[in-house]
Order: structure tokens, then sequence, then C-alpha cells
């Protein structure tokens, strides 16, 4: 497949569902605030471009720092339970707990429990929210590397670092960019849960409340489509990284 | 005596209580010499592997290389096994330069490639030097997965079954391969081996292992010289020296 093709037939896909979207409306006469359809969202955009561009970005980088953030306490977790039988039976339960715990209600706690500081409770609950894949992903790959790989760096004499960092660590990568794709999709969840639920005046999921209050049923949608398009956005640099650092996975 | 094993005996800890894999086992292997092991399936011949490199150590005995006690692995051992386990997001080239960069840290890149590369070229892989290993076939990769072995010019080379996924055409083709390594490299070396006729062909020696707990039940020394062709293993006294072979190993099954 040409590059070309990669950039025009994924525009012709979204092109070809707006307008069944449109038409989706059109026949059924839905009311805009029962579904607003393409052509009532561009008036919304266009009403509210600055409060777009600002929001998003404070939407974009609280949710950005967040999934860096859960990288690291992922991989920590991961390399942990990787490593350690004993660590991995002892961890998992925790954190399939954890995770199992509908972030939503975890909001308000967080909210009340570090009150004020509002991007550091965003993030937080964006690494709560998408550490958990990346955590697992790590945790297998790890563990179930082939003892061959490590006899042939160990019969040489190879310290335990050196293994990590010629062999288990390039091996994983194909399972950690597979978790870091779902975990970036997560960590807007995550970003709009904090603002939604409670908002403090920053981020989409305040555009999002303002719609609501003044019930302006296109804006709201309008921002459910601008937190998909930095969705996408965000997977697409996933896949840059991937494709730059495990291209070697990929078959032709 | 380069490589020698003695008196060694050795058991894994099972849930269930000790399982003995070897026992008392002595032989020792002369410097530059090719010796094969034979024996049945699961009678702890890849334990002899895991001891000799020093992954692994014995529960009695010792296992000396140059006289000297194997504890620990040494930079001196080289291994190949029947998984080539060659490292996917590397090409072929940096494949088989890996050993280099552990050993030989202060060997500039272009030595440790010229080293690599005169390898690859030995085996027939030159032109495949910038291939994926998913780019290449079974024997290919097996080839590479020799360089590899041999790159830091080990002293001991310790083959566990490298052949053994091969189809038959395959497999003699690397058994030459094998012999020409063996005459432009210097090492002393063990075979670990299902196929008897790989054992008479590459081999100065055949052991045989017991049923487990294994012990040297029998050895035969190969009677082909140093230039030895695939025709010389459809000659009546290479016939004769497999047919010795597999009454051992028959004899080995029932003990087990």
């Amino acid at each position: 497949m040409t590059s070309y093709n990669k950039i025009i037939i994924p525009l012709l896909s979204v092109f070809i569902f707006c307008i069944f979207w449109e038409w989706l409306v059109w026949i059924n006469g839905w009311p805009n605030y029962k579904m607003a359809s393409p052509s009532d969202l561009w008036p919304a955009f266009w009403k509210f471009r600055w409060l777009f561009l600002s929001y998003g970005w404070d939407t974009l980088w609280r949710t950005i720092v967040g999934l860096s953030l859960s990288v690291f306490v992922g991989v920590g977790f991961g390399i942990i339970m990787g490593f350690s039988k004993t660590m991995r039976i002892a961890l998992y339960p925790l954190l399939v707990g954890f995770n199992a715990i509908p972030k939503a209600t975890v909001v308000p706690v967080i909210a009340l429990m570090f009150v004020g500081f509002h991007d550091m409770n965003t993030i937080l609950i964006v690494i709560f929210i998408s550490f958990f894949p990346i955590a697992v992903s790590i945790s297998i790959g790890l563990s179930t590397l082939e003892p061959e790989y490590k006899d042939i760096l160990l019969s040489l004499g190879a310290t335990k670092f050196e293994i990590f960092y010629k062999i288990a660590l390039p091996k994983t990568l194909p399972e950690f960019f597979g978790a870091l794709k779902v975990s970036a999709t997560l960590a807007f969840i995550g970003t709009n849960l904090m603002e939604i639920i409670e908002p403090h005046g920053k981020g989409l999921g305040h555009l999002f409340d303002s719609g609501k209050i003044s019930a302006d049923y296109p804006l709201m949608f309008a921002v459910l489509i601008a937190l998909a398009v930095l969705g996408i956005f965000l997977y697409y640099i996933v896949v840059l990284f991937e494709s730059i650092f495990a291209g070697w996975a990929e078959r032709n | 005596m380069h490589i020698e094993l003695r008196n060694v005996s050795h058991e894994f800890e099972l849930e269930t209580g000790f399982l003995p894999v070897l026992e008392n086992l002595s032989f020792s292997v002369p410097k530059g010499k090719f010796t094969a092991i034979v024996g049945p399936s699961g009678c702890g011949k890849s334990t002899i592997t895991r001891l000799v490199s020093g992954l692994l150590k014995s529960k009695k005995g010792e296992v000396f290389i140059s006289n000297e006690i194997v504890n620990s692995p040494k930079s001196t051992v080289g291994m190949a096994f029947q998984n080539p386990v060659l490292l996917e997001w590397r090409n072929i080239l940096d494949n088989v330069i890996l050993p280099l960069e552990i050993v030989s840290k202060s060997m500039n890149k272009v030595e440790k490639i010229n080293r690599a590369r005169e390898l690859l070229s030995l085996v027939g892989l030159a032109e495949f030097e910038k291939s994926r290993p998913s780019e290449l076939s079974g024997g290919m990769k097996q080839r590479a997965s020799l360089c590899r072995s041999l790159v830091h010019k080990p002293e001991v080379l310790i083959l566990d079954e490298p052949f053994g996924a091969l189809d038959a055409f395959t497999r003699e083709d690397l058994w030459q391969t094998m012999l020409t390594l063996k005459k432009q490299e210097s090492f002393t070396c063990i075979l670990i081996t299902h196929d008897l006729r790989e054992a008479i062909f590459l081999a100065d020696e055949v052991l045989v292992l017991s049923g487990r707990p294994a012990t040297l039940q029998f050895q035969l020394e190969s009677k082909l010289g140093d230039n030895r062709k695939l025709d010389d293993l459809y000659t009546n006294e290479t016939t004769k020296s497999l047919s010795i072979l597999r009454k051992q190993i028959e004899i080995a099954q029932k003990h087990k």
C-alpha cells in the first residue's frame, strides 16, 4: 500500500461517515438536542473557536503528561512483575482490583484529597486509568522471554542489565506499543472524567459542561468530535513512535 | 585435555522429589577435537551443555576447561541451539556482532564488522548481512547462529542439536559448512545430537550415554579423516560404525 493511499483512504472513510451521519439525522428529522448533525457542528466550532483552541490545549497537554507518567508507572510495575514471580503473584490481584474500580467514582475522592490542584488531579486520574495495559503487557513480555534468549548472553558472562537492555527491552517493544495505543485512548477518558465531573474552568470537559448548562446541544456534540480528533492525533503519534522504535516487528 | 568432566553427577529438584539426570559421568575432549554426544531422549544431554558453559553448577564432581574449574559462564565459550534465537530487531550482521558487544567492548566497530563479515562469507551469507532474520530460511538462520557462536573466537564451542529442526538436505549442507568452519577456526567442540550419521560425519569421537541418570556407556572413534565427504557416509566401514552405535542406543533405551 502506498503512503498516499494510507492518507487518502482514512480521510475518505471519515468523509463517508459524516455523509451517512448527516443523512441519518435528516431522514429521521431529529432535532439537534436529540442528535446534532455535522452541519450543525461547524457553527458551534466557529462560534467558540478560541475556546476550543485554548481548552483543547488544556486537555491535550494534561493527557500527554498523564500518559507519559503512566508509561513510567506501567513499565515500572511491568518490570517488577516480569522479573519476579513472587511479585507477580502478589501484585496482580491488587492491580486488577484497582483497575476494576470505576474511575468516575475515584474522581470526587481525588478532588477532595487535593483541593485546588486541578492539573495534578487530572493527571493523576489519567495515570490511574491508563497504566494498567502497559504494566500487563510489559510483565507478560518479560516473563515469557524464551530462556534461550537469555542463555546466549548469559553464557558469555553478560550482566543482568545487559540482558535487559540488549534482549528483554527490545523484544517487549511491540507488546508495549500495542498497550500504549490502548492507553492513549483511555487517557482522554481520564482527563475528561475529571474535567466533566469536577469542572474547574479548564479543558474540553468544562466546555462540554457549559454546553449542557446553557442547553447548547451542537456545542456538546462539537466537544465530543474535538475529543475524537485529539484521540486520533495522539494515537497516530504513538503509531509514529512505534514505526521508529519497533518497525522491525511489522512484516510485509 | 581441554574439556574434562570428572565424576559429574547432577539432579533436578522437582516438587515430587529429586530427579537424577547425570551419574558419575567422566569424559574429556582433547584440544581442537570434536566430540559428539548421543543418547536416548531426555537422558540429560542438554544438562551437559549447561554444565560446560557454566550456566549450571553440578551437584557433584567438576567440569574443567583448560584445567580450570568452571564455576560461572566464561567468554571463551560459544553456544548454538536448535532454535537459532536470532534477534528480530537486528539485521544478520548485527546479530553476529552481538557477542563481541559483550566480551570485546574495547574492539572498535570496524574490527567487529570485519570479523563478522569474515564468518558470514565462510558460511555463504555475505549477501544477506543486511537482511532481517525473518527474511531468511531455516538453514540460513542456523548458519547465522553458528557465526554468532564463533564470532568472539571461543576456545570451546557447544552445539545443542543445532541441525535438529532442518530438513535432510539442508542438514547435510550445514554439516559441510560446519567442517569448513572447523578447518578455518580453532575450537574444541561438543555436539549434542540425535542423528547418528551426523555424529559420525562431524566428530572425531562419538560418546553414547545411557538412559537417565546418564553415564558414559560407550565411546567410538570416527575413522573418517580430515578431508571428509558426504560419500564417506555410504562406505561399508561407516555402515558398520553406524550399526554399532545403533545397538548401543538400543541398550541405552532399555536401561531407561
